[in-house]
Formats: structure tokens, C-alpha cells, sequence
């Protein structure tokens, strides 16, 4: 809500600001000294974290800070590549399509001194699939059955018929020790309609190369480096003690990294991005998000839910295309992203397994063609719909919804806009209840955005696209083990969704974090900046 | 004494069934808490035998019924954000919040009832015409505006304060507090200040109002005939004359301190009940929505029965004539 508030202060009057500078200038000289070698990173994002139980909440922000304490068999590396970290290699048997393999890193231990070994691995899968599970569709997605500890260091995952992403879909598992799940009653995920807390909501036993000291929810939470992580040599581990904070008011945020308060800023506004680049004790780095933005419509009504219009003109692919060719992808990026976006023609993202530079490119602007196609569909005065849009969604959401439309104004389409928190329009989009909406995805492959977003009984398909063609080619995707087919089949996909135009994209977000000049973040295409990587000038 | 507390008791019910009612309804439809608490990836039929373990699938008037009956019970039912009960969660919270409440109601009092008698005395002097005109802005200006601006001045430039949280807290029992440390104390002043903005030019208007019209009542002109000291006929005199109207806005003002805590704690990340609203609206946490607006009026409530039964006392136009038998 204040987000741009703070602006107004940059104006002031310059007198203010050179009584102030002498006395600013020795605090910032006071704050920057600190005992030699161990370095604290005061980490502050909007959000807190749910829970610590590594199964209970499918959440970004709890995923991305439990993943300093817990690790999984694979994770995805800064960039978006699948990579071994409990695990060393896997394979799918040859002779059994069905069964991944996985060899185990060996003289690994969780934070309590307990060895890490197949049985734990097997456990955690387990536990991952339990009814009160919030992470088990991934398991779900992947067909898993069961998972067994072939030997101390062999774990296998049983599949129904071949699923050749079942590594993919374990990149979100963390691992947990099973003594101490026992020990402590924390067998199964905590519960969130019990109104029970296990005690693995409020602890953790992890390998990672961080461990808790002390958590107080929605204030402060503070970790610190493993003395015995098995990376200890493999990555810098600079930072030796994490404080988290969530900030929830923008202004503060931004304040709190002016005055050294805090020295890593994650979800950087993007209208502040500029002021802070030009502070000369401050280091901004941006990397692009997996995450894509995108207009969904519904396709299959008969008639549109809000709004007038004859019959459902969603239904009508020329008008889909009329659309889309009338957003200004452009104008978007700078007026409202300031630069901070990668326009798209694709709901894709450039950075996930699929894309082509083909897909990316997006339609020329073109107000005459679009309204020729309106006129042929049948719409030359237009019609009108409702917009359902978030406003804590993704970045700068609500303007991008009010820049469409004014762009579908000039092709006669006039737009009611229905902003609302994102908490009230997802089970709109889950429900299949909006005919227009703003949508957001990331992926890191094509098949995860088949099967939620195209397939005509996908979770979020409230575009509502019938074709039971594709159907049956994403269904066959899910089991296609070989490499080569699956290429062709996914670009086969790709190819009727560009040409349905059944989403209008716009582009993938740019993702912005600010540090103190002397730490040295690499961005995360997932926005989960893993801190034992993070560098710091001695 | 009694029949008038009672009549005022049974008065109250309906007011609070009223709002339990509202907030309740409103909630109910805004959001969807299963699907924060399902995840985003989660099948229909997940949803559907969430939705009916919790009873969400049962009609409104059901649902409502139970919050009701429970609520009386003292049960406002589980968080569906943290999947602990709520009421722990509030009373949690509680102490940031009053502490927080507490300290800008008498700071606003004090530096209120002060300033108040300065500009009515001495209207011409550098301090009253500064005092009436911050105020002025103070009290035209948004809450989280002042709050940003003093964040910008006394934690961005100047770095004497900290610009959010609550500092380091000494537990007592089930209560926190953060006035017992150093660090307490300096996270507490601004939020303190920001809060205190408005309710401080209130008082401030009201006892240089009430003050100039006192100046001019018999009493005080007596005294002065009888040549009293000023100091005695400002502060016995005066003042005393003075606080009855004020003690009882400032009473009611209270109230509206704790409720709007919520934009003061938002800004400054104050881990008080309105952060925890806050917080809740984002995850459509219906359970604590509707607690957190029940208790606040339950708190409002209760500061009017208060005011009506001081004034009860206070009064004895109340006592004897026709309005209250």
C-alpha cells in the first residue's frame, strides 16, 4: 500500500539532507564495522515463513528459506539445472522403466549427528506422500508408489509405468531423519486442520549447511552455519549466521536496507530499484524469474459470465488473436516494468526445458489487423467482459491489468476491471469461475505447464481449452521415457497452444535483490537464493 | 447502580452479536482459505474432502451458529494460515500491541493536556503558534504517511532508531514486554509517535478549547479577585474544570488507538494483533479475520461501558434526574 510513498521524500529540500549528511555518515561508518570474519546476513523479505515441517506448505517463501536447513536428493541450481546434492547419480533401470535409482552422497549427517543414510531417503518420500501432505503432488505428478533403501546408500523410487520426470519432481522433497521424525511425533506432516503443531513445525533436523537457533513466527528467525555440513570446501559458506526478518510495508523494507539494518533485500520494488542502484553502499543484482505473466480466457462457455456480447467471443480464435496482437508488450516493459521484464509471445519461459526462440516472439502491434479480425468474427463493435485481476500476485500486477485495458479499448473491447487480492481471484481461476483473468506460472518444464494450464482437466486450465487430441498427447508425455520423442511431442504441443491463443502472454518477470556493496548474491531463476553460495568480501 | 449496568449489559448484545455477524459474513465470502491451505497443486477431490473435514461445505447459518457457539466457549477455532488455535495466537500478540497502545495514549495525554494549556494561555507565544500548526498537519496527513517520514528521518538519515520490529522482549509469565531493554525502548518511540499523531491533536484542541472557555467562567474570575496565584487558578482551578470532557474522549479514544494500530504496525513490522490481521487477509485466514474484528469491539465495548458507568459516578444530574432511574 505505500509502496510509492516513500518517493515523495527524495524531493526534499536539499538543506534537510546536508544538516543530516555529516551525522549519517558516521552512523553508516559505525554500522559497517563488525568483527573480523564472521559475517551475519540480515536477510528481509515481505513474507514469513509458514512452517518449518519440509511437507506441510507448498509455498515459494517457505521453500526458499527451509532450504537452508534441509536438503533434497536434487535441487535446482541458481540458473535452473537439475543437480545432485544428497544424491550423486540417478538413472531409471534399464530393465525396469519403472524404478529410479538413486546413489547416495556418503559422510553426510543431519544437524543432531545422525549419519544420513538410504533409509532416511526413503522415509522422507514416504512421509511426503502421507494424506496431510502438502508437497505430495509432485510425488502425485511423478506416479511415484513407493520408495525403498536398497542398501545404506542405495535408495529406490518405485513408479506406475515409466515417469521419466520423477528427479524433476524430487527436487521438492527435502530429506528429514527418521529417528528424530519418530522421536519426536512428527511421522506425518503437520496437520493444519488439527490444530496441532508437530514438533517438526517449530524445529528441524536437516543436512543443510545451516541450522536453526531461534524462530519466532512473523518476527525474526536466526540460523547458523553446520560445523560439519559436507560441503564445508565445496562452497564459500561466508555467511556464518542468517537473521530473518519479514518486512511487510515496502517503504520499511527499502528504509531498513538504507540503514543498515538489514544487508539483503529479496523482493526489491521495482520503482525503488533505480534510487538504490545509485547508493554507493549498495550492490543491486537482477536475474531473470521462471516465472511468466499471462491474460487467460475462458474458451468453452457459452456465453460470457460477465459482461454483454453475443454468445461467448472467446469461443472465436480470431478474436483471441485480435487481442493479442493489440497488447503492447513494449509499452508495458517500459512504462510500467521500467525495464524490468522480458516480453513473451509464450507462456514459457525462456529460461525452462521447451522453449524456442520461436515461441518467444511475440506479435507485432497491430490495431488495424485486429480490428479486420473482430470485424470477421463477427465483432466490429466490440463487446464487454470483466477482468479479474490480482494485486499480490506478481510484480506491478494491478497496472498491468489497468495498461490492458486501455490497449483493448482501441480494438473496441471494453474491459471491467475487478481487482482483488490473489487470495480471492486463484480459487476464481481453480474454480473455473472467470471468463478474463491475469495468471502467473513458473515451471522449469513444459510438462508441468500441460498439465496444470492446457490439458482440458488441468487444476489451473480455466481457460477451459477442449481438444482431445492434445489431451491425449500430454497424457502420453507423461510416460514417454524416451528423450527424443518427448522433443518432438512437446514442440507438437506447443505448436496448437501458440496457434489456439488461448493465453495471451506477456512477458517473464525480472527479479531484483539488494545487498550491502560487500555481499555478493547470485540471482535465482527461482527466487531461492541458497545462502552457503553467497559470497562476501573480505 | 445495578439496574443501569445491566440495562447497559443487554444493550450490548445485540451490538456484538451484530458485529460477529458482519465480520463473519464478510470473511466467509472473500477468499478461499483452502486453497492456501491445499497448495496450488492440489486436485478438486483434495479440496472437496478438506472443504468437508473443516465443514466449509455446510450452510452459512451452520457455520456461523458454530463460530458463535464456540466463541463463547472462548474457542475461536484453528488458524488455517498456521494450524494453531487462535486465540493463542492473539493473546500472543496482544501484549506488542497494548504495550504499544498504552505508551502513545500517554505520551498523546501528556504531551496533549500540556500543549493544550499552553496555547490557550498563551496564545501569542513561538510555541503555540508551532504546536497548532503541526498539529494541523499532523492530523490532516495519512497515518502511514507519518510514519514513513519519520522512518526516513530518524532511521534512514539520522540512524538514532530503528526503523522496524520490537527489539529484544523479557517475558513475564505469558506476557512480552519490550520496556524493559534498551533496544525496546528505541523501536518502540516512533511507532509510539506515529500512533500518538492524532489522538495528541485532539486533546490538544480540546483542552485549549475547553481552557479559553473556562478562563472566562465565574469561578476563575473570582479567583483571580481574590488574588490567587496563577499556577493555582491555571492547574486547581482551570485545568481540573477542563479534563471532565477530555478524560471522556480520550477514554473512547483508546480504543480507536488499539483498533488502528493495525496501519502503525504495518509500517513499522510491530508484531502486534494488527500485523496478525494484516497478515491474515493476505491467506484469507477467515478464523482470525473474524476473532481479531470480535475482540476489538469487545474492546470498544467494554471502554464505552466504562466511560458510561465513570460518568454514572461522576455525575449526579444522572443519578437523580428522569434520564436513568
Amino acid at each position: 500500500m505505500p509502496k510509492s510513498t516513500a518517493r515523495c521524500f527524495i524531493h526534499r529540500p536539499a538543506r534537510l539532507k546536508r544538516r543530516f549528511a555529516a551525522i549519517a555518515s558516521v552512523a553508516a561508518l559505525l554500522m559497517t564495522v563488525s568483527p573480523g570474519g564472521a559475517e551475519t546476513l540480515k536477510w528481509a523479505r515481505s513474507l514469513d515463513v509458514q512452517t518449518l515441517d519440509p511437507h506441510a506448505y507448498n509455498e515459494n517463501v517457505t521453500f526458499a528459506f527451509n532450504r537452508q536447513m534441509y536438503e533434497g536428493l536434487v535441487e535446482r541450481s541458481d540458473d535452473g539445472k537439475l543437480i545432485g546434492v544428497l544424491a550423486t547419480e540417478w538413472r531409471m533401470l534399464p530393465d525396469h522403466p519403472d524404478v529410479w535409482e538413486f546413489k547416495l552422497r556418503r559422510n553426510v549427517t543431519f544437524h543432531d549427528g545422525a549419519p544420513f543414510k538410504a533409509d532416511d531417503a526413503a522415509f522422507s518420500i514416504q512421509r511426503a506422500m502421507a494424506p496431510t501432505s502438502n508437497v505430495r503432488t509432485y510425488l502425485a505428478a511423478a506416479a511415484v508408489e513407493e520408495a525403498i533403501a536398497k542398501d545404506d546408500y542405495t535408495v529406490q523410487v518405485k513408479t506406475k509405468g515409466p515417469s521419466p520426470l520423477l528427479p524433476e519432481n524430487l527436487a521438492s522433497i527435502f530429506i528429514m531423519n527418521r529417528a528424530w521424525a519418530e522421536k519426536n511425533d512428527s511421522v506425518v506432516p503437520q496437520d493444519f486442520k488439527g490444530g496441532k503443531e508437530n514438533y517438526a513445525a517449530r524445529h528441524e533436523n536437516g543436512t543443510g549447511a545451516y541450522r536453526l537457533v531461534s524462530r519466532e513466527s512473523d518476527r525474526r528467525s536466526e540460523l547458523e552455519a553446520y560445523d560439519k555440513y559436507w560441503g564445508i570446501g565445496q562452497f564459500p559458506i561466508d555467511i556464518d549466521r542468517i537473521i530473518y526478518t519479514p518486512i511487510q510495508s515496502a517503504a520499511t523494507r527499502v528504509s531498513a536496507l538504507i540503514s543498515g539494518e538489514v544487508n539483503f533485500l529479496q523482493d526489491v520494488p521495482p520503482q525503488d530499484i533505480s534510487r538504490l542502484e545509485q547508493n554507493e553502499s549498495l550492490r543491486v543484482v537482477r536475474g531473470p524469474e521462471i516465472r511468466t505473466v499471462f491474460l487467460g480466457v475462458n474458451t468453452s462457455a457459452n456465453t460470457l459470465a460477465s459482461g454483454e456480447a453475443k454468445g461467448n467471443p472467446f469461443a472465436d480464435k480470431r478474436v483471441r488473436h485480435a487481442m493479442n496482437m493489440s497488447i503492447d508488450r513494449l509499452a508495458i516493459k517500459s512504462a510500467i516494468m521500467r525495464g524490468e521484464s522480458v516480453p513473451l509471445g509464450t507462456i514459457i519461459s525462456p529460461i525452462a526445458d521447451g522453449y524456442t526462440e520461436e515461441l518467444g516472439k511475440f506479435p507485432k502491434l497491430n490495431i488495424d489487423q485486429a480490428k479486420q479480425l473482430m470485424a470477421e468474427a463477427g465483432y466490429p463493435n466490440g463487446f464487454s467482459v470483466t477482468l479479474n485481476c490480482p494485486n499480490d500476485g506478481m510484480v506491478n500486477d494491478e497496472r498491468i491489468c489497468q495498461a490492458v485495458v486501455a490497449m483493448l479499448a482501441k480494438i473496441g473491447v471494453t474491459v471491467h476491471l475487478d481487482v482483488q487480492p490473489s487470495a480471492v481471484v486463484w480459487p476464481l481461476v481453480l474454480n473455473r469461475k472467470t471468463d478474463f483473468y491475469l495468471m502467473t506460472w513458473g515451471s522449469y518444464d513444459s510438462q508441468l505447464i500441460f498439465d496444470n494450464l492446457v490439458h482440458s482437466r488441468g487444476a489451473w486450465a480455466a481457460a477451459n481449452y477442449k481438444n482431445p487430441e492434445i489431451d491425449a498427447k500430454i497424457e502420453l508425455l507423461r510416460s514417454e521415457a524416451d528423450p527424443q520423442r518427448r522433443k518432438t511431442i512437446i514442440a507438437e504441443i506447443w505448436k496448437t497452444v501458440q496457434d489456439e491463443c488461448f493465453y495471451l502472454p506477456i512477458h517473464a518477470q525480472v527479479l531484483a535483490r539488494a545487498t550491502q556493496k560487500k555481499i555478493h548474491v547470485t540471482p535465482n531463476v527461482g527466487n531461492q537464493i541458497s545462502v552457503k553460495t553467497i559470497k562476501v568480501d573480505k | 447502580m445495578t439496574g443501569f449496568f445491566l440495562r447497559r449489559l443487554l444493550s450490548v448484545l445485540p451490538v456484538m452479536l451484530m458485529t460477529a455477524f458482519l465480520s463473519f459474513a464478510a470473511f466467509h465470502f472473500i477468499g478461499d482459505p483452502l486453497q492456501n491451505m491445499v497448495g496450488p497443486e492440489a486436485t478438486a477431490q483434495d479440496r472437496a474432502r478438506l472443504a468437508a473435514e473443516l465443514g466449509f461445505d455446510r450452510p452459512f447459518y451452520i457455520q456461523f451458529f458454530r463460530f458463535i457457539s464456540s466463541a463463547l466457549h472462548g474457542d475461536f477455532g484453528i488458524s488455517t494460515r498456521v494450524g494453531r488455535p487462535v486465540l493463542d495466537l492473539i493473546l500472543e500478540r496482544l501484549p506488542a500491541t497494548l504495550e504499544l497502545a498504552i505508551l502513545s495514549f500517554i505520551f498523546a495525554m501528556i504531551a496533549g493536556v500540556a500543549l493544550g494549556v499552553v496555547t490557550a494561555l498563551r496564545p501569542r507565544s513561538i510555541l503555540s503558534g508551532f504546536s497548532l500548526t503541526v498539529s494541523l498537519i499532523a492530523v490532516s496527513l495519512p497515518n502511514f504517511l507519518i510514519g514513513i517520514g519519520l522512518i526516513y528521518v530518524f532511521a534512514v538519515k539520522l540512524g538514532w532508531l530503528p526503523s522496524f520490529g520490537r527489539g529484544d522482549t523479557v517475558k513475564i509469565g505469558w506476557w512480552t514486554t519490550g520496556v524493559l531493554t534498551k533496544t525496546g525502548w528505541q523501536a518502540i518511540i516512533l511507532p509510539a509517535i506515529s500512533l500518538a499523531t492524532y489522538q495528541l491533536t485532539l486533546i490538544l484542541r480540546l483542552v485549549r478549547t475547553e481552557m479559553l472557555e473556562v478562563m472566562h467562567s465565574d469561578h476563575i474570575r473570582f479567583a483571580r479577585a481574590r488574588g490567587l496565584p496563577d499556577r493555582l487558578i491555571y492547574f486547581s482551578y482551570a485545568l481540573k474544570n477542563t479534563m471532565i470532557p477530555v478524560v471522556t474522549v480520550a477514554g473512547l479514544q483508546l480504543g480507536s488507538i488499539i483498533a488502528f494500530a493495525v496501519v502503525t504496525e504495518t509500517v513499522f513490522q510491530w508484531p502486534g494483533v494488527g500485523l496478525l490481521f494484516i497478515n491474515s487477509i493476505r491467506f484469507s485466514d477467515v478464523p482470525i479475520m473474524a476473532a481479531y474484528l470480535l475482540i476489538v469491539s469487545i474492546i470498544f465495548v467494554t471502554i464505552n461501558m466504562v466511560v458510561d458507568c465513570v460518568y454514572y459516578l461522576l455525575d449526579p444530574r444522572l443519578r437523580t434526574g428522569g434520564v436513568v432511574r
